[in-house]
């Protein structure tokens, strides 16, 4: 608060060597984002150009990454489907049904999901939830094998995709109930005011102003869960029987790897070719989450647009 | 069947309708969440299938009873709230279980003997993290050193200088673009980067610290941005007008204002990354002894750790997995001690509220 | 003003995570060396290689540190290939291998120790693969090899398969259906495992060797521990994991020749003297084809072996003595029952022990 001296002219000086600093730092920031993506590409050439036959089973790079790529993409899928409509809920009680006093305190417990790493989340999968839901699978299996998805003899251990769906889930549900409860918080009073001034009920309010009014940002929360359970890597590498197949079967103990997975399970144990076509993968998953990220992105800003 | 009936009787005397006593939805959702807390701990019913079966039943109940005695509306309300109740206690329910899972299995382990001595030279029982907690500590402490100076440069570029250029635009994009890098991402680039110039054996504690910083900066700076977002105007155009200069006006005005969330946002961005895993599996690698130079050799963390002591354990292997738990539990005290003192920081000395 | 409110608590944070100060040698676990009177040594080794010796090379380095308080050799479980190359390389002093270098790598190791005669390679380490499984009200299960193969392939899906049922006289097998578990990440377990079959079953098992299990079918869990916690946790299911982490589980035995053996530490140690020493090797090589289907019916062949490679030159003549003596102390009576107790690996017989003895004394007298 006391700036007194600060007042000669060489201060000038002073100024443009902290405006180059600001900027610097700014700068460094897309230069280290270009050197991810550059060193990623430097260590994954050795694969990228390898013959098929010295990479690992023989295997084009395309037919390694592929079926890592899908088996991402579907334990992230199952995360959003499982995780988005219960945030969306979660949020709504919170906002809306949660006695005022103790609606903060009620979110601070939801965002405590967040807080917990990763590899307890995988332990807690192996030793707790995966036997827990055996019997689920096995109803599933039993009654509902008709649907492709529940088709197939159900896992003994649990430690299926649908188990990591759920345990990834869980770990998304904190950002997407997080982003949901501000934005309801936002919702123009003048629009409640008037749902309930034309006799709606709680639930009708709530259908017709909060839930259209937030729909743009729940869908770039939702993206933004995606792009975390695609990049997850200890609770599935932990959890999940992967088996390196392509198979929509959720229940079965015979299940796709994904790419963040597939990286911390072989990783340790690389050398030579092995390490680069692994930084490869690396290379694709970043690809695929710069993708799902901008979209998001994008998203949040045309609706911003529209909003204003 | 019922709901489809009820709005042609009810439809006459709209404003002193019949309805469900007070006590209804919290007898019906009390008695069903009972049960499944009774069903879970005394018989073998598989718990997920017991909740679901409640679940149904209780809403049944409800949608029932309020469809004949309140109408349609009304009922689709109350399964409503009904509805939104039941997915809170849903998304609780894990946590519950986390916590009660770690701090049973953990806290046997966790006593002075477990910080305060490394697993050199240990083998079967006894042993602990001393090791990981100092790798962990060192590590996130050297990120934290990379991240925040360049985080909240930024932050200043961003809100200070940037005007509406290009640039601005460009990092704004790009930081956004950061937020979601994988963390497996962020330590095969450290790793790529080192190997380049050590070759592909090579594992520091700085490559996990430079892993670690990819991921932290970008919380940083969207923190920062946000505390200066918020310093009145009035106060930097009140020192400008005295005639200091904009460096010190941002040194000496605008950061001490916004320092508690500044403080809050990196705290929360230390706890954010502290927990992982996956970045220091591949960049720091695993050791049993102590190592407090990040510039040479592997370090231990809680993280990894945790992962080993489960995944690797000794002969027998129930104090590895001893181990293993400890480590969990400790890993999450620290972050929610970090998450703590964060709040504490911003609701104590908080000059400035967001919103 | 602001700056000295904040000091109390980014102190309270300062002493909560610096809380931990205690000492790093916890000598009271690891019984000094008592039987190696090695001279005291000092200095710095490094060595890299496999995660699957990771256990023994601890027990090895605690007692090799506690008889040579002046010493201090890490050991870094890179995984076998990184070790091996590493050594190549000269990033480390020696390496911990589950394969013998491979041809093209050999020629880089002979130039790094300055000749082939220079070159050592020793078996450390060999440990049991037990095929472990959890069926109830089935004891003491006993499996051909072709079976074994049937079974974690997929093909044979019931307990009460006829092949199972023909090698289990007077065992009531259930009719339940085989879980398969195996490995999800990449191990020597896994490789010596399938080599195990390439080479017992070689009808019905036609994929090669790998240490990352090939096919698609079955189970797959992260670790030793997490095949062991599927295994017990299913029901019906089967793995393989190393012998001293199947606990109350099941271990099948294995048929060799007309017997069926137990994976004991003892039956395992026999293995090499059962296999064929690599031909052409130079005289301080001693790699093994692994014989998988011996005649002596106290072997167990489902082994993982793992060696020990150095040279018998040092540029420092002080390395040489450390290596030399650390090489001693792994396979000296007394470290091979420390890694045994530890890592639950089998010590090599005495026999083996003599032979690869003079390898271990040459260290440091070539010139």
């Amino acid at each position: 608060m006391s700036s007194t001296e600060a007042s000669t002219p060489p201060s000038q000086r002073g100024d443009r060597v902290f405006g180059a600093l600001a900027k610097g730092a700014g700068i460094t920031i897309l230069v280290v984002l270009a050197g991810v993506a550059l060193f990623l590409l430097v260590e994954a050439f050795p694969a990228l150009t390898a013959p098929a036959s010295e990479l690992p089973d023989g295997k084009s790079l395309i037919a390694y990454v592929a079926p890592l790529a899908f088996g991402t993409l579907l334990s992230a899928t199952l995360a959003i489907l499982i995780a988005v409509p219960l945030a969306l809920a979660v949020a709504i009680f919170i906002s809306f049904y949660a006695p005022k006093r103790i609606a903060g305190t009620l979110g601070s417990i939801v965002d405590l999901l967040a807080a917990i790493p990763s590899v307890v989340y995988g332990l807690w999968g192996i030793v707790v939830l995966g036997p827990a839901i055996v019997p689920l699978h096995e109803w599933l299996a039993d009654h509902l094998s008709f649907i492709p998805f529940f088709a197939g003899q159900a896992s003994a251990t649990g430690r299926t995709m649908l188990t990591v769906g759920l345990v990834l889930a869980v770990m998304i549900l904190p950002i997407i109930t997080a982003i949901s409860r501000e934005v309801f918080l936002q919702t123009p009073r003048k629009l409640t005011e008037a749902a309930y001034g034309l006799g709606a009920t709680k639930w009708e309010m709530i259908r017709m102003t909060v839930i259209p009014f937030g729909r743009p940002a729940l869908i770039s929360a939702s993206m933004l869960g995606l792009g975390r359970a695609l990049g997850e890597t200890m609770a599935v590498t932990m959890i999940l029987s992967a088996a390196g197949v392509v198979s929509f079967k959720l229940l079965t103990a015979t299940n796709p790897s994904s790419i963040a997975a597939n990286i911390a399970l072989q990783f340790p144990e690389s050398s030579g070719i092995d390490v680069n076509v692994l930084i490869a993968s690396g290379l694709v998953l970043f690809a695929i989450t710069l993708v799902v990220n901008m979209t998001a992105r994008w998203v949040i800003a045309r609706s911003n647009l529209v909003n204003a | 069947m019922t709901a489809a009936t009820a709005p042609g009787s009810g439809r006459t005397g709209t404003f002193s309708q019949a309805a469900l006593p007070d006590w209804a939805m919290q007898v019906v959702m009390g008695g069903a969440v009972a049960l499944a807390f009774i069903g879970i701990a005394f018989t073998d019913v598989s718990p997920a299938l017991l909740v679901i079966v409640l679940a149904a039943v209780s809403a049944a109940t409800i949608g029932i009873w309020a469809g004949t005695v309140e109408g349609r509306r009304k009922a689709t309300d109350r399964l409503a709230t009904m509805t939104m109740t039941y997915a809170f206690l849903l998304a609780v329910a894990p946590l519950v279980s986390l916590a009660w899972t770690v701090v049973s299995k953990g806290n046997g382990r966790l006593d002075l003997d477990f910080i305060n001595h490394t697993m050199r030279n240990v083998i079967g029982e006894g042993g602990g993290a001393m090791h990981a907690i100092w790798g962990t500590v060192i590590i996130t402490g050297v990120a934290t050193i990379i991240a925040v100076p360049v985080g909240i440069l930024t932050a200043i570029y961003l809100h200070e200088y940037g005007g509406t250029g290009r640039l601005k635009k460009a990092i704004t994009f790009f930081v956004d673009v950061m937020t979601g890098i994988p963390s497996i991402v962020a330590g095969l680039f450290a790793f790529a980067l080192f190997a380049l110039f050590f070759g592909p054996g090579v594992r520091l504690g700085v490559m996990g610290s430079i892993a670690l910083s990819v991921l932290m900066i970008p919380i940083v700076v969207r923190s920062t941005e946000e505390m200066l977002r918020i310093v009145p105007n009035g106060l930097r155009e009140s020192a400008f007008a005295l005639g200091v200069p904009k460096w010190r006006v941002i040194t000496k005005v605008v950061l001490p204002t916004a320092l508690a969330g500044i403080v809050t946002g990196v705290m929360l961005a230390i706890a954010r990354v502290i927990g992982e895993t996956a970045p220091l599996l591949v960049t720091v690698g695993t050791i049993d002894s102590l190592n407090f130079n990040p510039f040479e050799g592997r370090m231990q963390s809680l993280a990894v750790f945790t992962y080993f002591e489960y995944k690797t354990p000794g002969v027998p292997p129930e104090p590895s997995f001893d181990r293993a738990w400890a480590a969990a539990l400790t890993l999450i005290i620290i972050v929610l001690v970090l998450t703590g003192i964060a709040k504490l920081v911003q609701r104590r000395f908080g000059v400035l509220q967001a919103r | 003003m602001l700056r000295h409110r904040l000091m109390p608590v980014l102190g309270v944070t300062a002493a909560l995570t610096l809380a931990a100060c205690g000492d790093d040698n916890n000598t009271g676990s690891a019984d000094s060396g008592s039987g190696s009177s090695e001279s005291s040594l000092s200095g710095k080794l490094a060595g890299a290689g496999s995660s699957a010796q990771e256990a023994a090379q601890g027990a090895w380095i605690a007692g090799f540190q506690s008889a040579n308080s002046g010493a201090t050799i890490s050991y870094d479980p890179v995984g076998s290939g990184g070790g091996r190359e590493q050594f190549v390389a000269g990033g480390v002093d020696f390496a911990g291998s589950d394969a013998a270098l491979k041809e093209d790598e050999l020629a880089g190791a002979e130039k790094r120790c300055g000749g082939a005669e220079n070159l050592i390679e020793l078996p450390a380490y060999v440990s049991p693969i037990a095929v472990i499984y959890n069926l109830e009200g089935v004891d003491g299960l006993q499996l051909d090899p072709a079976t074994i193969a049937g079974i974690f392939l997929g093909k044979i899906k019931k307990w009460n398969d006829p092949a199972i049922a023909a090698t289990n006289e007077g065992v009531t097998l259930p009719d339940t259906d085989i879980v398969p578990v195996h490995r999800s990440d990449d191990s020597g377990t896994t490789e010596n495992f399938t080599d195990y079959l390439h080479v017992a079953a070689k009808d019905v098992w036609t994929a090669e060797p790998d240490g990352e299990w090939p096919t698609k079918s079955g189970e797959a869990a992260d670790g030793t521990s997490g095949v062991v916690a599927a295994v017990k946790n299913g029901a019906g299911t089967i793995g393989y994991a190393d012998a001293s982490q199947a606990g109350e589980l099941g271990k099948a035995k294995v048929k060799v020749g007309d017997a069926y053996v137990e994976p004991t530490a003892d039956a395992a140690a026999k293995i090499l003297e059962e296999s064929k020493r690599t031909e052409g090797a130079a005289s301080h090589v001693w790699t093994y084809t692994l014989n998988r289907t011996p005649d002596a019916a106290d072997t167990y062949p489902v082994v993982l072996t793992s060696y020990l490679i150095g040279c018998t030159k040092y540029d420092d003549a002080a390395k040489a003595e450390l290596v030399k003596g650390y090489f001693n102390h792994v396979v000296s009576a007394d470290g091979q029952s420390k890694a045994a107790e530890t890592a639950g690996s089998a010590p090599l017989t005495d026999t083996l022990r003599g032979q690869i003895q003079p390898s271990v004394d040459a260290i440091g007298s070539a010139s």
